[in-house]
């Protein structure tokens, strides 16, 4: 603790920003990784990893809330979903031509410039006349002790001075849910569903990931011709 | 904690991240699915371990629960991708799935 007590003189800042920065790179490796790979297991697996260094790096930039939800999202249920996606299409993805992705590259160097265009109009680390340390922010967290009678100040703001906001979210990722599980059937329905990558018709006999799988049906099931 | 404690920590966090990339290469890489999931289950404990070097970097050693969190969160959804792997659906009950397979190879010796 002594440690940070120290922390005032900038000897120790630049450590940590060290390991900002290496997380950043390391998040550069894995996001061009994704790109170039085909195989979609090694996208979906690297993905995951995405989501724990960001995970990392969230907390190192001492946001251990949302490097909480990073990880449980990220890496624990978008990983299954994704794998559940894979096993209806194909398992490798087809090159895009070169001159398709053109388009895409200036819409994504747009963005970026307008993004870095940007940054020049953002506050100060800690300025005091910056607009999240002024209007409302304040009043939030002035007030939040007497009138909502909690001591978490973002509890407070999520659940009841923006409760309708928040409400609706719920309703959104909600309904998102049920039409993903709807579609994937993760209640025992996946491989009945029929899937048709490249104009080749698909059973689960014969989805790409079949071999993978051993089969776990009944004989009776088993016995059955497929529809 | 001393100086060389906090340097210390400092050091074995950043061989986290240099282990962390050595992982990403084997991912990269890795020839089957079993390799790159490996490397990923490993990432994650890199991460739980980073995140308890971090706690007591900063001097706040409570985040240590969440590093536990992490390792258990890790733990499931490596469970949950091998399961699903080998059944193309979460929902088989595991300890059914022994026994019928038991009964299956019994008849088979028999």
């Amino acid at each position: 603790m002594s440690l940070f007590a120290a922390v005032a003189e900038p000897a120790f800042v630049v450590p940590t920003m060290l390991l900002d920065i290496s997380f950043l790179a390391l998040l550069v490796v894995v996001a061009f990784a994704i790109v170039r790979m085909r195989s979609l297991f090694g996208i979906v697996m690297l993905q995951g990893v995405y989501s724990l260094v960001s995970a990392c790096w969230f907390v190192s930039l001492d946001a251990v809330d949302v490097a909480f939800t990073e990880a449980a999202v990220g890496a624990g249920v978008s990983t299954v979903l994704m794998l559940s996606a894979m096993l209806l299409a194909d398992r490798k993805s087809t090159p895009v031509p070169m001159r398709r992705q053109v388009g895409a590259l200036a819409v994504v160097v747009l963005a970026g410039m307008a993004m870095l265009y940007a940054v020049g109009d953002m506050s100060a680390y800690g300025d005091v006349h910056s607009a999240a340390n002024s209007y409302v922010g304040m009043d939030y967290i002035a007030k939040t002790a007497e009138e909502i009678k909690i001591p978490n100040v973002v509890t407070a703001v999520l659940a009841s001075y923006r409760g309708y906001d928040t409400f609706g979210e719920t309703v959104v990722i909600f309904s998102a849910g049920l039409g993903v599980l709807l579609l994937l059937g993760l209640n025992g329905n996946s491989g009945r569903w029929v899937a048709r990558p490249n104009g080749q018709m698909l059973n689960d006999h014969a989805a790409p990931s079949a071999g993978l799988a051993t089969d776990n049906r009944s004989e009776e099931q088993r016995a059955e011709p497929d529809q | 904690m001393t100086p060389f404690m906090g340097y210390f920590m400092l050091g074995s966090a950043f061989l986290l991240i240099i282990s962390m990339a050595l992982m990403l290469g084997r991912l990269l890489g890795g020839p089957t699915l079993y390799d790159r999931l490996l490397a990923v289950n490993s990432f994650g404990t890199k991460t739980v371990l980073f995140l308890c070097v971090f706690c007591f970097i900063i001097g706040r050693p409570d985040g240590v629960d969440i590093a536990l969190l992490y390792a258990l969160m890790n733990f499931i959804g490596t469970i949950a991708v091998l399961k699903f792997f080998n059944y193309q659906s979460l929902d088989v009950n595991l300890s059914a799935q022994k026994t019928a397979q038991k009964t299956a190879q019994s008849e088979d010796l028999s």
